[in-house]
């Protein structure tokens, strides 16, 4: 009992503004995002509760790494607002974790695996301050946690794609954040690096933090997460995974249910240019 | 000869003055360089250079005169006018970046061109002396000049050195250093902005059509030498200033000669000599590291040859004839007899008429090779479900560079299986056959 109320104590940390004890986790009000007049999101409404691991699904080019975007404020939103922990966004970076595609950077980049994890700690520290021995040491810590503590001084031109991914998640571990968005953190790994990935995202919500995920793979996504944002474009279906995990929700996010959507936006495209 | 030793002695008050000012250029180009060719910013560099020519030819119809500082600040408008000339483009229409720089650069550079001729036509317009800026002219730099020079420099230096972690955050991964809160915008048009200051004033010493190679180069033959980004760009300031140095000296040496072309040369110099000659990542040693591999690849082939037709004799004594050896694998006799010698020499086959033997040291190393390549082959087969007569060829590309834990991996699955009773297991396909 005394455990569970720990537990639960845990989800409100870092403690919320007052007034916004149950704020969920994010917030998404009506969110719009358009690419060169092409909608990528349309309208998109869904609050992520807290403490969870909640993945977002869709098929290719339903606007999930745009939906992680639009939150983080990477892209313009056309309309719409997001609240994250009860907070706009520009008063919440503190708590805010990220891993990027892997794909997103250049692996050539002259750093080592240890430079990268430390750019996790550059958010606490403010301009110009240069990191300390003791962010050297949470780096350090950060890479034993993802099973990469022997090659910290490694190049990272040297890593394979798993071991990359690693490095990436241990630089979002650095950031000690709340609330965690990784841009498909399972893509192309080996099983190790999945299994290794997978037990981190459940001991960081036992501890009370939320994970937001870009998954891909349907047949694992109810073995790992426990909510779930079915996403075209707009919101299909989002909830805990056994109420929306259903074939009827599947089809129509990836099932021809969507043309008129698609004419819509085509034709919306035609007119801007 | 006379001209050599004054320039080496430093003998003259001008030279100094303007070897100095070319260091300085140089350096600061390298380091900055070193940002803007992570950021991939590169050839905006070039872009800038070329659209600053119009602009020091407008700032001579202003004021009228030949004026260092006017021309700078008329290279400054335009240059900076041609980078958002790029980014407008490249953002409101759907012309990619590489094409918006060649659009901006070869215009504003014709227009400069027309509007030099204009000057030079006029009466006075000879003085103005702007060919100078088209190819450089170091040696036409005085105090003044290397003075303002020196204070950019130093700006630019004081900038990167106190926002070190900032631009290479944003360099590495943008997404990222916004999503912490950096003000990932503002950074970047920072970042252009030093990269723009310190291309203008390199304009008088290296000039517009060459400035750009002042910045890329050195970072490039940087890069060679080092996996460190503060190392990079400490030595890419340090490959910019030598360069400034080499190339104005020989510039100085002759009388109509511009800065532009040697400085860009010596920089061009330390580039080759980087790809070629560099430890790591050069040329030479990659091609090295791979002349190493085929070798070990051959050699352990012809170790895995000899120990099959032994396993298959039932007798590893019994010397095979190099014929036999030759018609195990695909290979030519040339190379068979090369790599054969190689593995006398090792101490891993005793050879005599044609005829090889495995010594002690090489059987214990066949079995290791045969022992790696099976346990490969067995993988492919049964986990990949690759086609046992295809296994051989695909095993034998990779079986040779298999680090020690994942062999250990599969082995361990094979004993679990009961299936490893001998140190070699059992071939998964008949052996003695040559692959298709």
């Amino acid at each position: 009992m005394i455990a569970m109320f720990r537990s639960n104590a845990a989800l409100e940390t870092p403690a919320p503004a007052a007034g916004a004890q149950a704020a969920p986790a994010v917030d998404v009000h009506d969110v719009t995002v358009a690419y060169h007049r092409k909608p990528v999101l349309w309208d998109v409404d869904v609050a992520l509760p807290r403490g969870r691991l909640i993945a977002i699904v869709g098929p290719n080019g339903a606007g999930k790494s745009t939906l992680l975007k639009a939150i983080l404020g990477l892209v313009p939103l056309a309309s719409g607002r997001v609240e994250i922990l009860g907070r706009p966004l520009s008063q919440a970076r503190s708590m805010i974790g990220y891993v990027p595609q892997r794909e997103t950077v250049d692996w050539d980049f002259p750093v080592s695996a240890l430079d990268v994890v430390l750019m996790g700690r550059y958010g606490r520290l403010s301009w110009c301050r240069r990191p300390r021995r003791a962010d050297r040491e949470a780096a350090r810590g950060c890479l034993a946690q993802v099973g990469m503590g022997d090659f910290a001084g490694r190049q990272i031109n040297q890593l394979s794609g798993g071991q990359q991914q690693r490095v990436f998640l241990a630089r979002a571990l650095a950031q000690d954040a709340a609330i965690y968005f990784m841009d498909e953190p399972l893509a192309g790994v080996d099983a190790a690096t999945e299994r290794a990935i997978i037990d981190i995202l459940r001991s960081l919500r036992s501890a009370g933090r939320t994970v937001v995920a870009v998954h891909h793979d349907l047949q694992t996504v109810s073995e790992y997460f426990d909510h779930l944002v079915l996403l075209n474009m707009r919101v299909v279906a989002a909830g805990p995974i056994g109420s929306v995990y259903t074939t009827e929700n599947l089809q129509q996010t990836y099932g021809g249910r969507l043309t008129i959507l698609d004419e819509a936006a085509e034709a919306l495209r035609r007119a801007g240019r | 000869m006379d001209t050599f030793l004054r320039l080496i002695l430093l003998q003259d008050a001008n030279t100094r003055v303007v070897l100095l000012g070319a260091a300085l250029l140089g350096m600061t180009s390298g380091v900055i360089g070193s940002f803007a060719v992570l950021r991939r910013r590169a050839l905006l560099g070039d872009a800038l250079a070329h659209a600053a020519l119009p602009g020091i030819c407008t700032a001579y119809f202003v004021v009228g005169d030949k004026s260092f500082t006017a021309f700078l600040i008329g290279a400054l408008i335009f240059g900076t006018l041609g980078v958002l000339c790029v980014s407008f483009v490249r953002t409101h229409t759907r012309i990619k970046e590489d094409a918006a720089i060649g659009i901006v650069l070869s215009s504003f550079f014709g227009l400069g061109i027309v509007l030099s001729r204009i000057i030079q036509n006029q009466p006075a317009g000879n003085r103005a002396g702007l060919d100078t800026y088209i190819y450089g002219k170091a040696a036409l730099m005085v105090n003044q000049d290397v003075a303002l020079i020196a204070l950019v420099a130093g700006v630019i230096l004081i900038v990167v050195a106190l926002l070190f972690k900032e631009f290479s955050l944003l360099c590495f991964d943008r997404d990222f250093a916004a999503a912490q809160g950096w003000p990932a915008m503002w950074l970047d048009i920072l970042l252009m902005a030093l990269l723009c200051v310190c291309t203008v004033i390199g304009l008088p010493a290296v000039g517009v059509v060459l400035m750009a190679a002042l910045l890329i180069i050195p970072a490039a033959a940087a890069r060679f030498w080092t996996e460190r980004l503060s190392l990079m760009v400490a030595l890419a300031g340090l490959i910019g200033l030598l360069s400034g140095l080499i190339g104005t000296a020989a510039s100085a040496m002759a009388a109509h000669f511009a800065a532009g072309p040697p400085v860009v040369l010596a920089a061009a110099g330390f580039f080759m000599f980087s790809m070629l000659f560099a430890p790591r990542r050069g040329a030479l040693a990659d091609w090295w590291r791979r002349r190493k591999l085929r070798q070990r690849i051959a050699m352990q082939n012809v170790l895995r040859a000899l120990y099959e037709i032994g396993e298959a004799a039932g007798a590893f004594e019994r010397p095979a004839s190099f014929d036999q050896i030759l018609s195990s694998r695909a290979w030519t006799a040339p190379a068979l007899t090369e790599c054969l010698e190689r593995a006398v020499r090792a101490g891993l086959i005793r050879g005599r008429d044609d005829r090889y033997v495995l010594t002690d040291a090489g059987r214990r190393e066949a079995m290791r090779v045969v022992r790696a390549h099976r346990l490969w082959e067995i993988f492919l087969v049964e986990q990949a479900a690759i086609a046992p007569d295809h296994v051989d060829r695909d095993a034998d590309q990779i079986e040779h560079v298999l680090p020690p834990e994942l062999l250990a991996r599969l082995e361990e699955r094979l004993r679990q299986e009961g299936r490893l009773p001998a140190p070699v297991p059992q071939s998964p396909h008949p052996v003695g056959e040559v692959a298709p």
